[in-house]
């Protein structure tokens, strides 16, 4: 029966990997960019962390928040891991404001970073993971299981996708997104060289774009790398111990059983 | 407890006496331990101990979770944030209950497709298959409740069509779900009644998992073969069976850790992939989602709702939906006196084997419709779905047993193991024979 089971699956399987690729998400088209972070066994790239935080900083800033982000976490590890006094001197250029002095003073470690500054204007915390969602062919994601297709990849791709058509409707300026699928109301944001990236890297509207996502991804998951070492180590020791409890079985059961 | 002849737990220091006479608890797990087990039971027969598991898994880990979250829908979001990112291994604790939801509904539906496939709820088991289906019952209710706590866009909206089909059911349907809801809409004390409900509930299937575990302990299991381990000796008895401990705790145990180093891989590798994007987006009344999908697990039954697209006489789609629905779980509690076979297990039923497999791939499909918008063909092939779901027990099981020529079964669980496995005393003339091993291991 089970392996009736298998073969089943097996063939339910090949039956929908057989099939024609669909456009992904609502039609908009994302591209596929290759990510550090991606597989079990990928890694944030430090750098890149860092230089997303200056993109952040100096662009998305204006309108986007980061509610769910303590300043802190910047310096821990598998993250940006920026040196502590750095950390400190980031969180001073802010103000936060703290009910019981029912003021304004300069953000600590432990603050968090502000909330969206433009009403309409999400917050970008868990934005990577809000928009992993990609679900051809046909609607069983596995797309998404086979390239790693996700969040960071859609956001990458938004912000190089648009087409520089603009459309007015009802008063609002909506700019046409290839990514999106539509007129969204968000404008585009790089026209290269919109930062000045200490460690020299040429700061391309592509390379800003992945940048920023890499670290969204950091944002939405800033345990991802503690997550896959502990995820390793326990499929380790489970398949270790199935080995050695598969030898126990056997030699239990073998007095029971003729030789076949 | 059960009815198979063997021997039973004798008290025979001065303590064990004491004990025994005054709570027989030894002589329970003693009892539970050693319990003959039919031993040509073959790898479908794991899964108890896997829901068994994710049962604790699921206890423990929501014990723990429940230490930081906060359930207010001003807070609940947040809190779930702070457990991923404050909590020392709160990533883990919170990945491992979430997928530990799908584990349990991977396990229950492998252990349902089981039943159906050897005959296991057919007499004497139906009260244990009863049981079953209300344990599945409850698990789907825990889940869907747990699944609104984290206060997402998919939790708000999930809970607010699944509570409103209840509001399809006529003279007191808007009542109840008023009373599901505390209120019009969902808010805060819909999520405060949720969140009560999803820390009850698993303590009740707790109760009916041990009331589930006596009945067919009761009984006895049921095997492969369908045929019951004979009783009229105990040497008999111990040529079909083997105790419990440790012969299938042990491959038991080979099995849950199997399948646990795939279940390691995916809360390390990719805890989100079956999860809804859209539920880390915060709840928002005045939003609603593109697609509104429920988890994977819910899929098959989801489609089913929706395939009821017209009305019956007076019973209008939305009702229809909800009885298809509520029905397709609920038919499966009648099986055991729908199937009018007197064979109980399908690997003696030629057409039964067929029919038996079209279910499992209609199920598959139904799941795949549940999770496509509603629009055609999908809609067509869900109707379809649905119509071979209640065909299969309402017509098919009862006829199958009437014209269907079964296949010769073996007379005794001994006869099939050894056909399997060969037989390691080719020597011993007397099927009562029984190796010294398994009498030491059993003491």
């Amino acid at each position: 029966m089970l392996r009736r089971a298998i073969s089943a699956f097996v063939t339910v399987a090949a039956l929908v990997g057989a099939a024609p690729v669909l456009a992904a998400g609502g039609g908009g088209h994302v591209h596929d960019y290759r990510f550090s972070f991606e597989g079990p066994f990928g890694t944030f790239d430090q750098a890149q962390l860092q230089r997303g935080l200056q993109v952040y900083t100096e662009i998305c800033s204006a309108c986007h928040g980061l509610k769910f982000v303590a300043y802190r976490t910047l310096s821990d590890p598998g993250g940006p891991a920026l040196p502590e006094d750095q950390m400190r001197a980031y969180a001073a250029q802010f103000e936060v404001f703290d009910p019981e002095l029912d003021d304004f003073r300069t953000a600590a470690p432990p603050d968090h970073f502000p909330e969206s500054a433009l009403e309409n204007a999400p917050d970008l915390s868990l934005m990577a993971k809000a928009r992993a969602g990609f679900h051809g062919p046909l609607g069983t994601g596995i797309s998404q299981f086979v390239n790693g297709m996700g969040g960071p990849e859609y956001i990458a791709s938004m912000l190089t996708g648009f087409t520089g058509s603009e459309s007015e409707q009802a008063g609002t300026l909506l700019y046409e997104n290839e990514a999106y699928g539509g007129y969204m109301a968000m404008g585009p944001v790089f026209y290269g060289d919109d930062v000045e990236y200490a460690d020299g890297t040429p700061a391309t509207i592509e390379q800003q774009a992945q940048d920023v996502a890499a670290f969204l991804m950091w944002t939405a998951e800033p345990k991802m790398m503690a997550r896959k070492s502990a995820g390793m180590t326990a499929v380790l020791f489970l398949v270790v111990l199935t080995v050695l409890l598969y030898f126990t079985n056997k030699k239990l059961w073998s007095p029971h059983k003729g030789k076949h | 407890m059960s009815g198979i002849p063997h021997d039973h737990y004798e008290p025979k220091t001065g303590a064990e006496k004491w004990v025994e006479s005054r709570l027989p608890i030894i002589g329970l797990m003693h009892a539970t331990l050693t319990i003959p087990t039919p031993k040509n039971l073959n790898w479908m027969w794991i899964w108890g101990i896997v829901l068994t598991f994710c049962l604790a898994l699921q206890i423990i880990t929501g014990i723990t979770l429940v230490m930081h979250y906060t359930p207010d829908t001003t807070l609940a979001f947040a809190s779930v944030e702070h457990i991923m990112r404050d909590v020392n291994g709160g990533w883990a604790l919170r990945y491992i209950h979430m997928n530990g939801a799908s584990l349990f509904f991977i396990a229950v539906y492998f252990h349902i497709f089981r039943g159906l496939y050897y005959g296991s709820y057919k007499a004497p088991r139906e009260i244990t298959w009863i049981i079953g289906i209300l344990i599945f019952l409850l698990m789907m209710g825990t889940a869907f409740m747990g699944y609104v706590l984290p206060w997402g866009q998919m939790s708000f909206w999930g809970a607010t069509v699944i509570t409103g089909l209840f509001g399809a059911i006529p003279v007191i349907g808007d009542d109840i779900q008023t009373w599901l809801l505390g209120g019009p809409a969902v808010d805060n004390a819909t999520l405060t009644h949720f969140f009560s409900l999803h820390y009850l509930l698993p303590f009740v299937i707790a109760a009916l998992v041990v009331v589930h575990i006596w009945a067919f302990h009761t009984t006895g299991n049921n095997n492969p073969t369908g045929v019951e381990v004979r009783r009229t000796s105990k040497a008999e008895a111990e040529a079909d069976t083997l105790p419990f401990w440790p012969y299938f705790v042990i491959k038991d145990l080979f099995a849950l850790v199997f399948i646990l180093a795939f279940f390691a891989a995916v809360v390390g590798f990719m805890p989100n992939y079956l999860g809804h994007p859209d539920n880390y987006i915060e709840a928002d009344a005045l939003v609603t989602p593109a697609h509104i999908v429920p988890e994977w697990y819910f899929l098959p039954f989801y489609a089913m709702l929706r395939a009821i697209t017209f009305d019956i006489l007076f019973i209008n789609s939305k009702l229809g939906g909800v009885i298809a629905m509520f029905g397709s779980i609920a038919i499966l509690a009648i099986a055991p006196w729908l199937d009018t076979s007197r064979v109980r297990s399908g690997r003696y039923r030629p057409q039964f084997k067929i029919w038996f497999w079209i279910l499992v791939v209609d199920f598959f499909v139904l799941m795949w419709c549940g999770a496509m918008p509603a629009e055609q063909p999908y809609v067509i092939i869900s109707q379809l779905g649905t119509l071979y779901w209640f065909a299969y027990f309402l017509v098919i099981l009862p006829l199958l047993g009437l014209i269907e020529k079964p296949l010769p079964q073996p007379d005794t669980i001994e006869e099939d193991f050894k056909a399997h496995y060969g037989d390691p005393n080719a020597d011993a003339a007397s099927s009562d024979y029984r190796p010294t091993p398994t009498a030491a291991a059993a003491e």
